[in-house]
């Protein structure tokens, strides 16, 4: 037995340890528990799921950039119903909490799609986007609008009684105004952040390199904007952060913790490297460890700003 | 799969900024199949972030090779590596090449770099059946037919071979061809391929052709690479997991 307790609690929800894996990461599980296993890591958030499937957008998706990558994936999904027949009887096999991502071009059909996944045992937590930055309804139309977010918070509660994460984007002046909206709606925690919007040309063409022009940022060129949002949510909020933004190793996990996150979300670095969430558990296990720790929930919120 | 450090035993240079390297690795030299891919960090640091994806090219016990042009900046770092140097390697990744098959003639059709996956579908199918082999390049330096047999070569500009696109050259052998129980393989840019398979289409060939588009992890979670299918439009195919090879019947291009 490990002396450490890496144990941690976002709101209602309890997790083994503060490492999850971010929604559009990791598919469904399958792919990535052939290198990480599942039953190791504190969580796993789905591809967002709608209410029917969506087909995506046209290649081409993705491109690199210094430090970090655009994609403009579109939301690509079984929806709901193939999401239920086909996918969580897999993620069923493990001894992991599965939080389950919702994507909607409408308040309503936010709700809808809660209704019918809140029955499902397997499914333990709900994180909403209203981040997406790549499909023209129901993204940031959600993602930067206070009253909105409030609204979609607000009546998804109405429907679940499981924990509720509301996923929050960056592309606003002050996200702590979100996460208070939040808070007040009924709320459990917020995931901050999802991608920047960013945008590469092809200085030959002078054609965008992304076939949405538009895309998400991520990967480590994004991790100090992120960081500043979740320590603006922990130093204006009392709600619960999971930080998400460019995670390349647990020093970068220690760092999120300390301005303020109760767990993480790994995200671009599963496509680099998909047997890195688990030995980052340990590093992170090994670093509490040798600092006399006894709890690496103590880490959440410990800055000390003069 | 594998994601598995692969030493650099040797560097060829094959002709003009043409690399081919051969690396030591049992596990994935003992694993992968013809027209298959490997996806490489090039190093430890954030540039660049992503892993790059190389066709197997050949295996040779317990080794295997991989063809590139340093143009971007993975493929540039990657040429400046040493023997020795080890490359974390992740791989073998995608569905390859259906070689086995009931036919008699391999029809092997390579455009620039799209040579890269055939000396090892040459190898595999070698001595089984037939193999005519046309690789084609802009010009004279881009013609690749290393590890190829039976090989006629078109240039754009006629510095080598047949004036024309390989496509052309295919043409003039139609009837060739037709007489034969023939598969048709095909790597190479986009334009290319898609004129093979309306070529092939046009004569009833059965072909497959090897794709690229760009893609962030090559193992299916990051759903970038989507390619179009032909009959079943509600949903696209991956390149990285469905393919990269396909019955060029099955996709648009």
């Amino acid at each position: 037995m490990s002396k450490v307790d890496m144990s941690v609690q976002v709101g209602p929800l309890k997790l083994r340890n503060p490492v999850m894996l971010a929604s559009g990461c990791v598919g469904y599980g399958n792919e990535i528990s052939e290198y990480t296993d599942l039953n190791t890591i504190g969580g796993i958030v789905t591809k967002s799921i709608s209410l029917k499937p969506r087909k995506g957008n046209p290649p081409q998706r993705i491109v690199e950039t210094t430090g970090g990558m655009l994609n403009a994936i579109g939301l690509t999904n079984v929806g709901v119903e193939e999401f239920v027949n086909s996918k969580i009887p897999f993620l069923k096999k493990f001894d992991v909490p599965v939080i389950c991502n919702i994507a909607a071009s409408t308040v309503k059909e936010y709700v809808e799609c809660t209704q019918i996944l809140t029955t499902e045992e397997t499914i333990k937590a709900f994180e909403i986007n209203v981040s997406c930055p790549n499909v023209r309804e129901g993204g940031l139309q959600f993602g930067n609008n206070v009253k909105e977010v409030g609204k979609v918070t607000g009546k998804v509660r109405a429907v679940t009684e499981k924990p509720l994460i509301i996923k929050l984007s960056p592309n606003v002046s002050y996200i702590s105004e979100f996460a208070k909206v939040v808070k007040k709606e009924g709320g459990d925690a917020v995931s901050a952040i999802n991608t920047l919007m960013g945008t590469a040309f092809d200085i030959n063409t002078r054609k965008p390199k992304i076939q949405n022009v538009n895309g998400g940022l991520s990967g480590p060129a994004i991790k100090p904007v992120a960081m500043a949002k979740v320590l603006e949510i922990s130093r204006n909020v009392d709600i619960p952060v999971i930080g998400i933004g460019g995670i390349m190793s647990w020093k970068d996990v220690i760092e999120f913790m300390i301005v303020g996150s109760s767990a993480v979300q790994i995200g671009t670095l599963n496509f680099i490297d998909p047997s890195a969430p688990g030995r980052i558990v340990k590093e992170l296990e090994d670093y509490c460890a040798q600092n006399g720790m006894t709890r690496i929930s103590d880490l959440t919120a410990s800055y000390v700003i003069d | 799969m594998f994601i598995i450090n692969a030493q650099i035993s040797e560097k060829i240079e094959l002709g003009h900024n043409i690399f081919l390297f051969k690396m030591f690795c049992p596990e994935i030299a003992s694993s992968a199949e013809p027209g298959q891919f490997l996806n490489l960090r090039i190093n430890e640091t954030y540039f660049p972030l992503l892993r790059r994806p190389f066709s197997v090219c050949d295996i040779s016990g317990d080794h295997f090779y991989i063809l590139f042009s340093p143009f971007g900046e993975g493929t540039k770092q990657l040429a400046k590596k040493s023997v020795g140097d080890n490359i974390d390697t992740h791989g073998p990744l995608g569905k390859g090449f259906n070689y086995k098959g009931e036919y008699e003639t391999a029809v092997i059709v390579a455009g620039g770099l799209g040579s890269a996956p055939f000396p090892f579908v040459t190898r595999k199918i070698n001595n089984k059946k037939d193999i005519i082999s046309f690789v084609g390049g802009r010009s004279q330096k881009d013609v690749i037919t290393y590890g190829m047999e039976n090989v006629s070569t078109s240039t754009d500009d006629g510095s080598e071979g047949f004036e024309g696109t390989v496509v052309d050259l295919l043409e003039t052998k139609v009837d060739e061809l037709k007489s034969k129980n023939v598969k048709v393989f095909g790597c190479g840019p986009t334009p290319m391929l898609k004129a093979l398979q309306s070529f092939c289409s046009k004569n009833n060939f059965d072909c497959e052709i090897s794709t690229e588009c760009a893609m962030a992890c090559g193992f299916g979670i990051c759903q970038g690479c989507p390619i179009e299918q032909t009959e079943y439009k509600d949903q696209y195919l991956l390149v990285c997991s469905d393919g990269p090879v396909f019955n060029a019947k099955d996709v648009v291009l």
